[in-house]
């Protein structure tokens, strides 16, 4: 059973996943960073891989990539971080990137490095449902990686059970269609997770896009599994130098 | 229908927008519904007779068209082959971007689309964006890399009369990329009144095939205007610069399936192609993903994009459509490069010999002609593909430093 998975049978609510991004705000502070979540009360790592061009993600998150490229951040760079992490990370940890960078190194290498190092599960939003179906997909099984969809409130029904029967570990429902670190009318929102919820998905879902605090984070736990908290995360990180003290109040201050 | 040596038809990429292995929708899932409602409708709608006779009313009447077909007969005389200058910086504002913008708002219309948005290098698919969104009454935003508003002040000012929002790109290079990144985002956040206007035949299928067609008129008239004037219909060479790749894209369509006419395409070389400050995207590229579509692209080892230099706007990006790419691979195009001061040296050159002052995208075409090697029995169409209006402060610099 995939941690994830295992992770969900024992809590299927307020599970609270943070991205962080690899390289930043140091290119040595990926491992730091990662402890300090784990310390600090996170449920899942999403750890992003930076790109130059991040079209899903908001102007916090680029600026954090762009950091950690300038920082020299590489997939070969991180997966040497990696190589250890199981020593000290015991919750699931998911790798978010997008599709360039991955195929330079290899989309081979890259699943089984992932899983070699320990990594639990990919997120890639700019891989599309045909190209995973006919290439990419049977890859990242074979490799016993878990994949997570993204499903914004515009998903067609019938798309909607089709990335999720394919999903596993989770679904990304991601609260209304924009890019990171946008603010969103919730009452919206809460209508749609109504639905999704609804829907008899197979897998948790966990919400993400303008989670910023314990506001939102309760409201969207309502109806879901779960959080993902992304942008709010790192311009938290961006204001100080002491890692392990930032997590701490800012995870405090969305779960307490 | 055409074909070339192996039978396939280079007009056409299949279902799921590929040309080879280039092309496809790399998109996140948040613009799945935009791009699938056009990949559904777009075939469809361009082929309605309704849809076709507004589009040709409008390119006749407002664009102007069909453009001149102009013997270059001093320019002829120098190469010493024959050589025509297809004249699409006599379009409505001034080069032949507007050709897809007029294809595209009518479509947004159809589609029933509110607002507008567009990015631009040079300004020139800002500038007929601009204008269409004027002349249909709709709102209109253009993202602009901060460094191209500096050295492209005219045609800001241009978007702005028209009615349009310029908002400055302030990411990466802060050029036609950036500018590009900005509006997916844009695009992402308001999806569901938004058309966004793609200005080349980059990004997701079916922006590629769609612009290509929209631009395709280009060599539509070519064929005709050729045959009246050589008694044939086809040329040996067309020659045109590339940046994403529209103006060549128009300029080869209705060629790509004939395989004795040569296609050129002139890729800008900025201070030199292995001089780390150049945009020859085929020359240093390698397979990858941008915006939205698999080609070829500048990129580190580690897949990041490399910020490219061009002395002009438009040809200042770091990718090329997946039709050049495929052309490029499968060797059916001949991939050539000009550096920026050739280009300004022909901009000159073209201005004294013909008195055409042409954009220096444009002007990187004419500095390949001397190496095509060109029979005085040849005959050779270059795609003037914008005017240098907006290039005169550039221009001016050069005559000032010639005192």
């Amino acid at each position: 059973m995939s941690r994830l998975t295992e992770l969900f049978n024992k809590q299927n609510e307020r599970v609270l996943n943070v991205y962080c991004t690899a390289g930043f705000p140091l290119l040595d502070s990926t491992l730091k960073v990662m402890q300090s979540l784990q310390n600090s009360g996170t449920n899942i790592i999403e750890l992003g891989m930076p790109y130059s061009d991040p079209l899903a993600d908001g102007e916090v998150i680029q600026s954090s990539g762009n950091v950690a490229i300038a920082n020299g951040m590489t997939i070969e760079t991180l997966f040497s971080q990696l190589e250890k992490m199981r020593d000290s990370i015991h919750i699931p940890v998911v790798l978010m990137g997008y599709m360039n960078p991955i195929l330079q190194y290899g989309f081979e290498a890259f699943c089984k490095k992932a899983k070699q190092v320990g990594v639990d599960g990919l997120i890639l939003p700019d891989l599309p449902l045909y190209e995973f179906e006919n290439i990419y997909g049977s890859t990242i099984k074979a490799n016993g990686l878990d994949f997570v969809f993204l499903v914004t409130p515009e998903t067609p029904a019938e798309r909607l059970k089709k990335l999720d029967s394919l999903s596993t570990g989770f679904l990304y429902a991601v609260s209304s269609s924009a890019t990171t670190g946008k603010d969103k009318d919730f009452s919206k929102v809460a209508l749609y997770l109504q639905k999704l919820k609804s829907m008899n998905l197979k897998n948790p879902v966990l919400v993400g896009f303008g989670i910023k605090d314990k506001e939102t984070f309760d409201a969207v736990c309502a109806y879901s599994n779960g959080a993902i908290i992304g942008s709010a995360y790192i311009n938290a990180l961006s204001k100080g130098n002491d890692v392990a003290q930032i997590t701490e109040i800012f995870l405090k201050s969305v779960l307490n | 229908m055409h074909s070339f040596n192996s039978g396939f038809d280079y007009q056409n990429p299949n279902f799921e927008g590929y040309y080879g292995e280039y092309g496809g929708a790399y998109i996140p899932e948040m613009l799945y519904g935009n791009v699938e409602t056009l990949k559904s409708q777009y075939l469809e709608i361009m082929q309605d007779p309704a849809f076709q006779s507004e589009f040709y009313a409008l390119l006749k009447d407002y664009v102007g068209r069909p453009t001149p077909l102009f013997y270059a007969e001093r320019l002829s005389k120098e190469i010493g082959t024959n050589i025509y200058l297809k004249r699409e910086d006599l379009c409505h504002t001034g080069a032949h971007k507007i050709n897809n913008t007029i294809g595209q708002i009518l479509l947004a219309q159809r589609l029933g689309k509110k607002k507008i948005i567009a990015e631009t290098g040079a300004g020139q698919h800002g500038v007929a964006t601009a204008t269409v969104c004027a002349l249909k009454g709709m709102e209109c935003v253009v993202y602009m890399g901060e460094k191209d508003i500096e050295r492209q002040a005219p045609n800001v000012a241009r978007m702005k009369m028209l009615g349009a929002k310029v908002v400055p790109a302030t990411s990466g290079s802060k050029t036609l990329k950036d500018a590009t990144n900005e509006a997916i985002r844009a695009w992402i956040n308001e999806p569901n009144e938004t058309h966004y206007i793609i200005g080349s035949v980059v990004g997701p299928h079916p922006y590629p095939d769609m612009v290509a067609r929209f631009q395709s008129v280009i060599s539509d008239e070519m064929r005709k205007q050729l045959k009246e004037k050589t008694g044939t219909e086809l040329p040996t060479h067309v020659v045109a610069c590339v940046g994403g790749g529209s103006n060549a894209a128009g300029a080869f369509y209705h060629f790509l399936n004939e395989p004795t006419v040569v296609l050129v395409a002139v890729e800008a070389a900025g201070h030199g192609v292995h001089s780390g400050m150049s945009a020859a995207t085929t020359q240093l590229g390698t397979t990858g993903i941008l915006h939205g579509s698999k080609s070829i692209l500048m990129q580190t080892p580690d897949g990041q994009v490399v910020e490219p230099h061009s002395i002009s706007a438009g040809l200042d990006y770091p990718g090329i459509g997946p039709l050049h790419a495929f052309l490029y691979e499968s060797k059916r195009g001949t991939f050539m490069s000009a550096t920026d001061q050739e280009a300004l040296d022909w901009a000159f050159h073209l201005s004294e010999i013909e008195g055409i002052i042409p954009a220096l995208e444009t002007a990187h075409a004419f500095a390949v002609l001397s190496k095509l090697n060109c029979k005085p029995t040849d005959v050779v169409v270059v795609c003037l593909s914008g005017r240098g209006d907006k290039d005169l402060a550039t221009y001016m610099n050069v005559m000032d430093l010639k005192k």
